[in-house]
Parts: C-alpha cells; structure tokens; sequence
C-alpha cells in the first residue's frame, strides 16, 4: 500500500467540500498541503452532452439509481467532480429562518448563515432570471399560481451564459451552471490545492485514511484519476468528511465510530418528490429554457409541501408517472405539450428513518414515509392539480389518485378525488433529491455528531461539512446552506490551525 | 446478458407496460435490451437473478388463473396480470413489479428513437434551435 502524506484532507468535492477546499486554499501559499478527495470523475467539458442515461450514469451515485432499502424510493445525489452541485438546477435560496431557530443548534444563529449564504449567492453569480428567458412551462405555472390567488416567487439561479438547454440535471451543456466544479474547485486548485478523482476514502482512522483509487472503466467519461490505481494510506492532520448525508455517516459507520457517536446516521431526512404532469391542447415551450424558475412555499407549515416548476427528461418524466400501458403512453406520447409540476414533501427526521452499513460496509438507507409528508405528498398533488388547471391544461396525471388520469371536466371534483387518493409505498412513483442528516449539529454526542462548526464531537481534528450536518429537514434546496455551513467549518479550521498543525 | 434466458417473456412485458414497443423491429428491439443490459452490468449480479427470477413468475403465474403462461395471453389479460403485480398487497413484490417497470421504462424511453417519437428535443443549444 502506498502512503501519501497531507495536512488537510477534504472527503467530497460538492457545494460543502468546494465551498472549504476554496476558503481553506489560501495556506497552501504557507506550505500547508491540501487535497480533496472525490470519488467521482472528473468530466471534460464536451463530454457533457445533455443524453439521459449517459449522462445518469456518469454523474450520479448508482446512475441515479440509489434505492432506500425497501426499494420504495430513490434517492438522486451526484458523485462527480462538483459532487451534486454538477447535477443540481441551480436554485438558490437563502436559509430560512424559521427552520434555522426550530433547529436549535447551540452556537449557530440564523443571521450568521444568513450573511455567509449572501456571500457565496454573489460569488456564485445569483440572479432572477430576465422574463424573456422564461419558458411557457414555468410562464402558465405562474398564470395558474395567480388565478388561484397562492403566493409564487420566482427563484434566484446561479447561472452565467445560460443557452435554456434545459438539461440542468444531466449537468449543463454549456457550463452555464456557478457550481463548485466552475467557481469553487477551479479558484483552489489555482491557489494550490489537490484534487484526486475517482478516489473513494474506505475508512478514516486517528489522523488517516484508507482510500482506493479506482481505475477509469473502458468507454467511461472523465478523465483517470491523476493517482495510479489502487490502495493508498493518506495521513492527514485535519480531516474534512463532505462526502454528502448518504457517504459521510456511511464512511464514519465503515470506520467503527457508532460506539463514540450514537447519534450517527440519525436524524437522516430528504425531499420526497413526485411529479405532477398536465396536458395542454398545444405544444408548450417545455424542453427549451431554464427548467425552474418559480414556486409555492406558502404551504410548508401547514401543508407540508413546496411545489416547484420543473422539465425531465423521456425515461425519467416516463418513470415518474404512475401506471403504464396506454394511460402511460398518451401522457408520453404529449410530450410537447406537458406541463410540469413538482412536489416536494417537507419530512422531519424520525426515530426510524437513518443510514446504515450492510455488511460489505455499502451505505443503506431505511426510510418510511412519515404521515404528515404522505398528507404533504396529497395535498400538494391536488394543488398542483389545480394551477394545471387553472393554467388550461385539459387533463392531468396525479399519481396518487385512484384513476391516475382526470379530465378538466372533472376539475371540481378534486376534493373528492384527494379524499380517496392513496400513497402506496411500492407503487407510487416517489423520488427524493436534498438527502439531509445523519451527522447533525448539535450540543453533545447524546444528541448530535458534531458541534455547530461541524467538529466531530471528541475528535478534534475531524470535520463535517455537507448537509449531513442538518439536524432536521431544511424545507428548501439545501445547497446554498451547506455552502454557509461548509465556510464555518472552513473559518474554524483557519483559526484553529497553528494548533491542529 | 443478464436476461438472456428470457427475451420472449421480456417482449412480452415490455409490450405490455409500453404497447408502443409491439411494432419495434429487430434492430429497435436490440436497442432495448442494449440499454437495459448497459443498465444492469455494474449493478450486483444479486439484482440481476432477481430480474430473471421475477420474470420467470411472471410467465408462470397466470397458469393457475388463466390455464396459460404470460407470453400466450391477449394483451388485456397481459394487462391485468401487471396491474394486479402492482397493486399486490405485498410491498415486496411491489417493488419489484416497480424495480422491473423502470428498467423496461429505461430500455424503451432511453433510446433516441422513442425521444424522437415522443417529440422531444432538447439539446445544448436551447433557444437558439428553437429560433
């Protein structure tokens, strides 16, 4: 096995080990020797070329394929140079501050994310998108929000150059996406900072990690990885696991840490998601522009539930819909003149919901869906229901109803219709994106894995720095948060440096 | 291959979860089982058996119902059998009716062919190629 020395590790090259990889670059100018280490691969720019299942399988974890444990739902995060910021849409959005008060982290106050998010939105380029740019798919989410008088806002993106490929999640075509892979990651590498692709950290022990770099597979995208294939130890005086809510409490499980850290890989939460498709008479702008640009929050305390624009793609936007046969293909056979809606359920951690080891040391996750996110799941599909309407679709697939497909004439019988719809785990085509938890901030180890600045209680010179440092659901795209969270972490490191060096 | 065993049975369901696929040719049908097998080669070989073995019941189940296997059904008794798979009060077998319906949604849907015939063309250059 060969050893590498360094001073600093990074685990994870996403929106929380970009975010430290930059902040801390500056004392590689002191002879401080930093490297991140990402699993994925790290893609050249022309191999970005917007097709669905290359694309899938190049930049996601499992292909996008990543399954919670009784298989009923499917978790997307990205595992490549950028980590999810690669895969994400861009939305920005600041933390809120009711979540960051019911959170209730000793020593993290709402005003502090608040101005580090200010930050990284203006160095990530975060604007409204001008009204021309804007596409008929979001354009009638808008029409159909204002008729029934709900609150929609218009999301900040980070983008620069954006040509409306709408191929956002296949990562951008055109580089228009301010992740960490284009903002972040470049400006550390600059300053001196090592990135090591397709090098996945099997364990960390005191001050040392087991890693193995992988080969690159005949015909994959991205380049090989800058290291020769194989087993190499990594010692390193300050380590920083951003490896995301899945691999980073996965890694510290592999690592034997669930006796010191009770609560590690508790507190795991996501997004349950599906799609809420409407059929319009006429082809709409759908598959060109920017695929997000508004949503509803209005209904996350009482409802539990955001609804937000979205576009997918063939197999995913065919995977989504509920049923098959030929209910299944009229709705694909309109593609043109679909209109999308997502809905996101708002689920608080539970006593059940965590992530696991199987014996082979691979992370599982065990989820259930909670009552009031399956409540969220209904009720924010006759809602979306009714802004397709409302915006003149003629007919709408709603997964959970009884019969998927309902006729605008029937319109008026959605409360009837969501009195009888059923959740089914196992059928209904549920998703799930923003994977929260499972290494929560918090006072002590009786409640949490780390304290507020993402220091692993009793070891201190091991971090967090991603979103599995939430404590419970953010209730928004998360990734403007963890980069707040990821810039404490990096703070503390700075300041702690002449003693953990 | 990993569903080599069973290409009939696989026709079958996947003609019946997308009817569209009844009229595929040779070369279009080699395009599914292409993606799907692409799909499946770094999955566990665990998962792969459990596809063969789900579709296996899947032909042999209706004998005791309708006196034939899948694959010598009309297409609404097709249906039917599917739809009762999905809605089985067994999550498990949900599951994989769910797990099985993805790859074959995968095989027909992630073909640029059925992209093409469903109207959808999205590319990197955006508004530009709508202008």
């Amino acid at each position: 096995m060969k050893r590498v020395g360094y001073d600093i590790a990074i685990v994870g090259s996403g929106a929380g080990g970009g975010t430290v990889a930059q902040e801390l670059s500056p004392l590689c100018r002191q002879g401080v020797r930093i490297a991140v280490l990402e699993k994925g691969p790290r893609l050249r720019d022309e191999e970005f070329t917007g097709r669905e299942l290359e694309m899938a399988g190049a930049l996601y974890e499992d292909g996008g394929g990543f399954l919670t444990s009784d298989g009923a739902m499917t978790i997307a995060f990205g595992c490549a140079y950028g980590g999810s910021t690669v895969v994400y849409t861009g939305t920005s959005m600041l933390p809120p501050e009711r979540v960051i008060s019911r959170w209730d982290v000793p020593g993290l106050t709402h005003a502090d994310l608040d101005c580090r998010a200010r930050k990284f939105m203006a160095e990530n380029n975060v604007h409204w998108l001008a009204d021309d740019l804007v596409n008929e798919n979001n354009k009638l989410f808008v029409a159909g929000c204002h008729k029934l008088n709900y609150d929609v806002r218009q999301f900040p993106v980070n983008i620069k150059g954006c040509r409306g490929s709408s191929l956002c999640n296949l990562g951008c075509p055109n580089q228009a996406k301010q992740g960490t892979d284009r903002v972040q990651l470049p400006r550390a590498e600059a300053n001196g900072v090592e990135v090591v692709t397709r090098c996945q950290v099997l364990t960390v022990g005191e001050k040392t990690l087991a890693v193995r770099v992988a080969a690159k597979p005949a015909g994959a995208k991205g380049d090989a990885s800058p290291w020769e294939p194989g087993d190499y130890q990594i010692d390193a005086k300050i380590v920083v696991l951003c490896a995301g809510a899945v691999n980073t409490p996965a890694l510290l499980l592999r690592s034997g840490m669930e006796h010191r850290l009770p609560r590690l890989g508790y507190g795991f939460t996501t997004h349950p998601a599906f799609i809420i498709v409407g059929e319009h008479a006429r082809p709409i702008t759908n598959f060109v522009g920017f695929p997000k640009s508004y949503y509803v929050d209005q209904f996350a305390e009482t409802g539990h539930f955001v609804l937000e624009t979205c576009m997918y793609f063939p197999f995913i936007t065919a995977k989504s819909l509920a049923g098959f046969g030929a209910p299944h293909s009229a709705f694909m056979r309109a593609f043109p003149r679909l209109q999308m809606i997502l809905v996101l359920a708002c689920d608080e951690a539970d006593a059940y919901n965590r992530v696991a080891i199987d014996k082979a040391g691979r992370p599982v996750v065990h989820y259930r869906f909670q009552h009031e996110a399956v409540g969220g799941l209904i009720g924010g599909a006759v809602a979306a229901a009714r802004i397709l309407f409302a915006a003149g679709a003629q007919r709408v697939h709603m997964p959970v109803a009884r019969e998927t497909t309902i006729e605008s004439a029937d319109a008026a019988r959605l409360p009837e219709i969501a009195a009888a719809a059923r959740f089914t785990p196992g059928k209904t085509p549920v998703s799930a994106a923003h994977p929260q938890g499972g290494c929560g901030m918090g006072a002590g180890p009786h409640d949490s894995v780390t304290d507020s600045y993402g220091r692993v209680h009793g070891l201190p010179w091991l971090f967090v720095a991603d979103a599995s440092l939430f404590p419970n659901s953010l209730e928004i795209n998360p990734y403007v948060t963890i980069m707040a969270l990821a810039d404490r972490v990096a703070q503390r490191i700075r300041e702690e440096v002449p003693a953990l060096l | 291959m990993p569903l080599n065993p069973d290409p009939v049975i696989f026709r079958a369901v996947v003609s019946t979860i997308v009817p569209e696929a009844a009229i595929l040719d040779e070369p279009g049908w080699r395009d599914v089982l292409q993606v799907v097998e692409s799909l499946l080669r770094d999955r566990p070989e665990s998962l792969k058996r459990q596809i063969r073995i789900f579709l296996r019941a899947i032909e042999w189940l209706p004998v005791v119902r309708y006196g034939r296997p899948f694959t010598r059904l009309d297409p609404p008794v097709r249906t039917r059998v599917l739809a009762h798979l999905e809605n089985d009060r067994i999550q498990k077998i949900r599951v994989g009716f769910w797990g099985l319906r993805t790859i074959v949604l995968a095989g027909y849907y992630g073909r640029p062919q059925a992209a093409q015939a469903i109207g959808y063309a999205a590319g990197p250059r955006g508004w530009e190629a709508l202008r």
